[in-house]
């Protein structure tokens, strides 16, 4: 369908100051929070009503016209990237909480609400939702249930999968259809696992509920500074080993150390080769003891100097550090490539062996900010775009990194999305049995292919061409890697 | 350890091709549940044993044959457990059947769900392909969670080889407190106490007897008392362990065993037979009902919520509850997007799958 006509047939959708249309007003809309990669719609229309959205669908099913969601556009993947042909959905106007029941400790939003909003509304009945991922100030809950948006809370919380009872959705042909309950299951096949984390290929998110959560009593962080990136690791493991679930268990390496330093003096000892925060939550009692716990621990694995905090502003400037590490590390480099991989924690120690090797094979500095408490590394590989041919030099050290991450029995991404700079590494750790079976399912929900088409799920065509041009190469990259 | 994966993924490559039901059975110990079963039996109890177990990775990985009360032994050793308290019947059920019904016990409102341990599974499609969905790690958003749908799918989607848990530890101390309470009293508070950050792990009401369990450290559960206040249950370890395995003296000749599940705070459902009721509220067991009429259902639905027949009754006849038309469309299409000849467990969740 020509542009025109596509734009007049939205028109009669939706008013004229709904709808976006001019290069200028597009051009925000262009990217999301991979900024790398960029594209300009058709159009963005920004609808009120759910039957909008219904008949927006409707209608770009009957003509075959791609549909990106777009929430607050933070997506580290390409989620939100729009596409040439297609239109932008955004869900801007669905901003509203619609109910905080206190009594069954839930809320009721719609998808454009910002994450941390719903905690806001929630606190004066003592109730949060529990997963924070750092954009979680802008990010919006409809988002997050298409990315299953994690955050330094996961180990002990859960992600959004787990925090997530039900959500109303329009899917691709334009019907209402609610996924989940209110109560604690619900009959059926389990649809809103699926909704989770689909990257917006499945249904348009138009209602979340989610579970909300007593407030701890008291929380406290210990800071455990360590000369060696491989004692911290250790020590990783032997607070899990030792029966305590920190509610947050994060590390960084001394790049990121000294980056954020830099940035906002929070304290960091900046000669130290990794840091540990962990953060013990809960009854007052169980902190304390847990506190004294995990100090003797962190003492006996090795750590050179161990800070506790004494205070709740002492407790949020430890943590000020790591939750500045990226915009830190942006600071330092024109440039900064983030990677998600997600490994076995007992791996960790070798993987960052071979990513500082990697790091002087390519010639580009990596700092590393890790989830420990669940295995999530995030690499931040810094580059100059202005530099001819060095962002792809970077995607493909990113790559290789995923690719280390598969071999380690983890994966390529575990809260980012595989958006459209994961397909590559989707065909290395899914065989091509299980990406046809992740497009069946795609067409149980749209037998069309309009939502989003192209993101998170490569083609069986381009997992063919990459593993044939693997071989070509003379050997596999990995051999020792199981292909299934 | 015996691996099976591939006789079983040709078992039903050739029943694929000749148009063969399948009923798979591990430990047979669920036949009460979903509607009666059909089909040549495919027996995968052997395929069992525990594949990895990681203590300090939080993470465990099974053959679906493995014998839950096997796997609470291995992992009891290093201080951990499943934490949403699967019941073993009889030490008798197998971790794969366990995942395809999707049965969570006492702890699941506080704990959270069997699905939400859930990290990772082989299974093999209606198309004898062996597929590998989700990971042994606690992050995993590549490619749909497809691994998270097979649990609770009755096997219609496909036969379960193996799977991944994240497991948690034993907490140090548990203690249950009893309480004297009439029905609106002990939903109300099972729900007022919810909303604090206290170490509760179990509710369950029952003939004017609200117990609510304690687990965590010593200290936190001594504290926890003090404020919630109540009579230690001398028995509790026996009783929790009843309601798990659905053996309290409730269960027997229930006639139809209604499971109903509800937002938890909903006010008592005043419907004529026995109720018992645990997870805070949120599900509501009724058994000897007298009628055969779908008002259950009816006003299950009407609450937010919805109804199970899950045991007696006509197993023939539906026994989940109905699906509007487009939520059956949507079953039907993910049915057929896993198992397109229609040959496992047919017709043992809904009679159309």
């Amino acid at each position: 369908m020509h542009s025109s006509q596509l734009i007049t047939e939205l028109e009669r959708i939706l008013s004229k100051d709904r709808l976006v249309t001019d290069v200028e007003t597009l051009r925000p809309y262009e990217c999301d929070g991979l900024s790398a990669y960029r594209e300009l719609p058709v159009a963005v229309a920004i609808p009120s009503e759910i039957s909008q959205i219904s008949a927006i669908l409707k209608f770009c099913m009957s003509h075959e016209i791609p549909v990106v969601a777009r929430g607050a556009g933070t997506s580290l993947s390409g989620g939100a990237k729009p596409l040439k042909e297609g239109i932008v959905l955004s869900l801007a106007r669905f901003n509203k909480i619609l109910e905080i029941d206190p009594a069954n400790r839930i809320a009721r939003v719609q998808p454009g609400v910002r994450n941390i909003s719903i905690s806001e509304a929630a606190a004066p009945f003592g109730l949060y939702y529990a997963p924070d991922p750092s954009s979680q100030i802008a990010c919006t809950i409809g988002g997050n249930v298409a990315e299953n948006a994690g955050g330094v809370h996961c180990l002990k919380y859960g992600l959004t999968v787990h925090n997530v009872l039900k959500v109303d959705v329009v899917l691709a042909n334009g019907e209402q259809i609610s996924l989940g309950s209110a109560g604690l299951d619900w009959p059926g096949y389990d649809c809103l696992a699926l909704l989770n984390g689909s990257e917006g290929l499945l249904g348009i998110v138009t209602e979340v509920t989610v579970r909300l959560l007593p407030k701890p009593t008291s929380a406290q962080v210990i800071l455990a500074a360590f000369d060696d990136i491989g004692t911290a690791g250790n020590a990783v493991g032997s607070i899990i080993a030792s029966g305590i679930l920190p509610a947050g268990l994060e590390m960084m390496d001394n790049l990121a150390i000294r980056a954020t330093e830099d940035f906002i003096a929070c304290g960091y000892p900046i000669e130290a080769a990794s840091i540990l925060l962990c953060e013990l939550d809960g009854p007052l009692s169980d902190v304390t003891q847990q506190v004294e716990q995990v100090q003797n621990l962190l003492i006996s694995e090795g750590a050179t100097e161990i800070r506790v905090s004494q205070s709740e502003d002492d407790r949020l400037r430890l943590w000020s550090g790591r939750k500045s590490a990226f915009p830190a590390v942006g600071r330092i480099s024109p440039d900064y490539y983030c990677i998600d991989g997600t490994i076995p924690r007992y791996r960790l120690a070798s993987i960052l062996r071979s990513i500082y090797s990697l790091s002087r094979e390519y010639e580009l500095a990596v700092a590393n900010v890790f989830h420990a408490g669940d295995g999530n590394l995030h690499p931040l590989i810094l580059y100059d775009a202005s530099k001819p041919g060095e962002l792809q030099k970077t995607e493909e050290l990113g790559g290789k990194i995923l690719e280390l991450c598969i071999r380690a029995g983890g994966t390529i991404t575990g809260e980012h999305g595989v958006g459209v700079e994961k397909l590559n590494q989707m065909c290395i750790q899914f065989s091509e049995a299980e990406i046809a079976q992740f497009h069946a399912l795609k067409r149980a929900f749209d037998p069309k292919g309009i939502l989003n088409p192209g993101k998170a799920i490569p083609s069986l065509a381009r997992c063919a061409e990459l593993n044939g041009m693997h071989v070509h190469n003379g050997a596999l990259s990995f051999p020792d890697l199981e292909r299934f | 350890m015996i691996d099976l994966s591939q006789s079983l993924s040709d078992a039903i490559c050739e029943a694929e091709s000749s148009l063969t039901l399948l009923r798979i059975v591990g430990s047979d110990t669920k036949h009460f549940l979903g509607r009666q079963p059909i089909g040549e039996p495919i027996d995968v109890s052997k395929h069992a044993g525990i594949i990895s177990y990681e203590p300090t990775e939080l993470s465990l990985t099974v053959k679906c044959g493995s014998l839950i009360s096997d796997i609470q032994e291995e992992i009891n050793r290093s201080g951990q457990q499943l934490p949403f308290e699967p019941p073993n019947y009889n030490s008798e059920a197998s971790i794969g059947g366990t995942i395809a019904c999707g049965l969570s016990g006492p702890a699941r409102p506080y704990a959270g769900s069997l699905r939400d341990f859930l990290l990772g599974i082989t299974c093999i499609n209606g198309r004898g392909e062996i597929l590998r969905f989700g990971g042994q790690v606690m992050k995993n958003v590549a490619g749909y969670d497809a691994a998270r749908l097979m649990a609770g799918a009755m096997g219609t989607l496909g036969l379960i080889l193996d799977a991944s848990f994240k497991v948690l530890p034993v907490p140090q101390k548990e203690r249950t407190q009893i309480y004297d309470v009439d029905e609106k009293t002990a939903i109300s508070w099972m729900n007022k106490l919810g909303g604090k950050p206290l170490p509760i792990t179990g509710t369950c009401f029952f003939e004017n007897e609200l117990r609510i369990r304690l687990s965590g450290t010593e200290a936190s559960v001594t504290s926890a008392v003090k404020e919630i206040g109540g009579t230690e249950d001398p028995n509790a370890e026996k009783f929790w362990i009843e309601l798990r395995e659905q053996k309290l003296p409730f269960f027997e000749n229930a006639n139809i065993l209604w499971r109903i599940i509800v937002p938890p705070a909903v006010d008592p459902l005043k419907l004529p037979g026995k109720s018992l009721i645990e997870w805070g509220g949120g599900l509501r067991w009724l058994a000897r009902y007298p009628h055969e009429d779908d008002s259950v259902y009816r006003l299950s639905e009407k609450l937010g919520g919805h109804a199970t027949k899950f045991r007696g009754g006509d197993r023939s006849e539906e026994v989940e509850h109905p699906l509007s038309q487009q939520m059956f469309t949507l079953h039907h299409n993910l049915k057929l997007a896993f198992d397109p000849a229609g040959i496992l467990n047919p017709g043992r969740l809904y009679r159309e799958l």
